[in-house]
């Protein structure tokens, strides 16, 4: 790239010093001129003469070489050797940029482990050659090579190159840890439990290496139009040259072919292939950055036409997990009331029961527990502290003929009665993610026409998180293949370009994630299912993600059609004004290289992504 | 199964298309798309004949785009 550069410049030097200075004696003005264009046009030749024994007349070397050449004879020297500067900076420029986004993408990526370090060798060993069952010892400062489980060591994680996470994760004994994050402060000693091509690490490089093999409707477009679109101005320019000077009266065929050779410059179509992929490339690249991995240019592309979001209830809005969300005690305080429940809970191992004592958190002083009693489907009698502590549903105050105040509340609802005393209730419910709503209402501004939630759970349960979320349509109580029916149903009434969007855990719908026209699974970090079975994986259990992709998605396909409509404009534009002959060679040059530079720049807006939340 | 390779040397993007389209042509291979921004060839075949098909391959490399370099990844 040095040495053309270095090229360029003493041929625009050269060049320049010809303009300027106009010689006396045109015959050093003309040499000058052609050293000028030797210099930096000889690859070109070279490689345009090389291209016409192989009857590849379409060819970029062997357009810009018939333009230059054809300017030459005709005695337009400055134009000739401005075409092929141009053309060559342009080219330089190109690559250049091209370099430049491979690379901001691979160091964005560059998660790739070098070494392990395995118990009971002296030397590092290649992430390759570690097998399953090894220990490995990771230290401070270093990547995690291989997945595996702690056997020994405490530390904090930095995720962030997985994720887009920059909080540190705090691992610890029994822990599975995950390659490619890089281990911060405590030395471990890890059991691998994957080789290193299933480790998460080379999923992930994988993944978003061959992204962009699966192309974009917008790519395969434009590839297209190239391939008509450089044949047809090549035979229009053959038809400018040969038939107006015979048809009209008083036109001189070097007018003609002038205008002819302008129409070569602009045909190339180079720089409209590029900026696509380019484009695309940024775009996943920038997603990446944000723990959300795109599995194909084609998904960038269609998710910004999202109309339909579907989402799987548990896990993706939800947390999953049973958390205590209300305390309301009657005539006793909210302290008393927990301890009471977590003590009756204590010997239960029901989700419930383990949700009030991580509620509680305190020990449990087991010898105040006299006696208790599961009633299976009601709750649970005991004798603590010489009381009796009655803690249970409806049903069982009902049975037990306890005075109580029913609550509205959507959830799991533990009445508490002491010595056949009401003192209260608590409310044990899945909690929403915390940027579960923000997330819903992002997407309605972002042109997402219906959202929707899918849950196998109770109506009244499902009903009410849809409710607080401000979700469109809900249905509950839905078994597996109940999802899949919902779903087809969606896809029908869905517009024709609209897509519909499917969002899970990926662990037990891949039904629905295959079947929606983009998939998306969330928690995807660690999960191969998920991985394997969905389009898009966010790497976080944050539903905003989402609402990121589609905007990502929404800005590539903006900067794709600006390109598109852009670099095709101005071409059309310069060609008819070449026509007519209101256009010179300059505006010509201009049409090719300038608009491929522009384009260009514009694609590589979409690397410069910000890790918004 | 997918066979990638990887190419080096692609001027343009446009010459990666007409490869791209190129070896799509071949006989054997079912699919094959080229990436250029990473530069990387993947094509499924027939792995009855992968041999010789990577041959064909090469050849139509060394007609359309003599100084692309191609090597298995």
């Amino acid at each position: 790239m040095r040495k053309k550069l270095i090229k360029i410049i003493i041929a625009f030097i050269l060049f320049l010093i010809a303009m300027i200075f106009k010689a006396e004696n045109e015959w050093i003005n003309i040499s000058l001129y052609v050293i000028s264009y030797i210099i930096v046009g000889f690859e070109i030749i070279r490689k345009a003469l090389r291209n016409i024994t192989r009857g590849k007349v379409f060819d970029e070397n062997f357009l810009m070489t018939v333009a230059t050449i054809g300017a030459f004879g005709i005695g337009e020297y400055p134009e000739a050797v401005a075409v092929m500067l141009f053309y060559q900076v342009g080219e330089l420029f190109q690559s250049y940029a091209v370099d430049k986004s491979r690379k901001s993408i691979s160091s964005l990526m560059d998660i790739r482990p070098d070494f392990a370090n395995v118990e009971g060798k002296v030397e590092k060993v290649d992430p390759d050659d570690v097998e399953i069952g090894d220990i490995i010892i990771i230290k401070p400062g270093e990547k995690v090579p291989l997945d595996g489980v702690i056997l020994e060591g405490k530390s904090s994680l930095d995720t962030k190159a997985l994720t887009g996470e920059s909080l540190p994760k705090d691992v610890t004994e029994g822990e599975e840890i995950l390659s490619g994050c890089i281990n911060l402060n405590g030395v471990l000693r890890v059991e691998v439990t994957k080789e290193y091509g299933q480790s998460t690490v080379s999923k992930i490089l994988d993944l978003v290496e061959n992204a962009s093999s699966k192309k974009s409707k917008s790519e395969n477009f434009i590839t297209k139009f190239a391939r008509y679109y450089t044949p047809i101005v090549v035979i229009i320019a053959l038809f400018l040259a040969l038939v107006p000077p015979l048809v009209i009266d008083g036109a001189i065929f070097s007018d003609w072919i002038y205008r002819a050779l302008s129409f070569l410059v602009v045909s190339c179509p180079c720089a409209l292939v590029i900026s696509i992929p380019l484009s695309f490339f940024g775009g996943i690249g920038g997603a990446s950055k944000m723990g959300i991995l795109i599995k194909g240019s084609n998904y960038l592309e269609a998710i910004s036409k999202a109309e339909i979001v579907v989402f799987d209830k548990t896990g993706t809005l939800t947390e999953g997990n049973f958390e205590v969300q209300k305390i309301m005690p009657v005539n006793i305080t909210e302290e008393e009331l927990l301890k009471t429940v977590a003590y009756a809970e204590n010997y239960s191992n029901h989700p419930i029961s383990l949700s009030v004592k991580n509620a509680y958190s305190r020990k449990i002083n087991e010898v105040d527990i006299q006696s208790t009693q599961e009633l299976s489907g009601m709750g649970i009698v005991a004798k603590i502290w010489d009381r009796d502590i009655i803690v249970g549903n409806e049903k069982l105050m009902k049975e037990k003929e306890i005075e109580f105040l029913k609550t509205d509340d959507v959830g799991t609802v533990l009445y508490v009665a002491i010595d056949n005393k009401y003192v209260g209730y608590i409310l044990i419910a899945d909690k929403i993610k915390d940027d579960a709503k923000k997330a819903i209402e992002e997407l309605k501004k972002n042109n997402v026409k219906e959202t929707v939630m899918l849950t196998g759970d109770k109506k009244s349960v499902g009903e009410d998180v849809a409710q607080k979320l401000g979700l469109d349509k809900v249905y509950t109580e839905l078994l597996p293949d109940g999802k899949v029916k919902k779903v087809e149903k969606l896809l029908k009434e869905k517009s024709e370009n609209g897509k519909l969007v499917f969002v899970g855990d990926g662990i037990n719908d891949a039904p629905v994630l295959a079947l929606a026209d983009i998939g998306v699974a969330m928690g995807g970090l660690g999960s191969d299912a998920a991985i394997e079975a969905a389009d898009v994986v966010i790497m976080t259990d944050e539903p905003s993600k989402i609402v990121n992709t589609i905007k990502l998605s929404k800005k590539t396909m903006r900067i794709v059609k600006e390109n598109i409509v852009f670099a095709i404009f101005v071409k059309v534009l310069i060609l008819m004004l070449s026509a007519i002959g209101l256009s010179t060679m300059w505006e010509a040059v201009f049409a090719d290289v300038g608009v491929s530079v522009i384009a260009i720049i514009n694609a590589l807006r979409v690397l410069r992504v910000k890790n918004n939340k | 199964m997918k066979n990638k390779f990887k190419i080096k040397g692609l001027d343009c993007a446009n010459c990666a298309a007409e490869l791209e389209r190129a070896i799509q042509k071949i006989e054997g291979v079912q699919s094959a798309s080229i990436s250029f921004m990473t530069e990387k060839l993947v094509i499924e075949c027939d792995e009855t004949q992968r041999d010789e098909i990577i041959k064909k391959i090469k050849k139509v490399i060394k007609r359309e785009e003599p100084d692309v370099d191609i090597e298995e990844a």
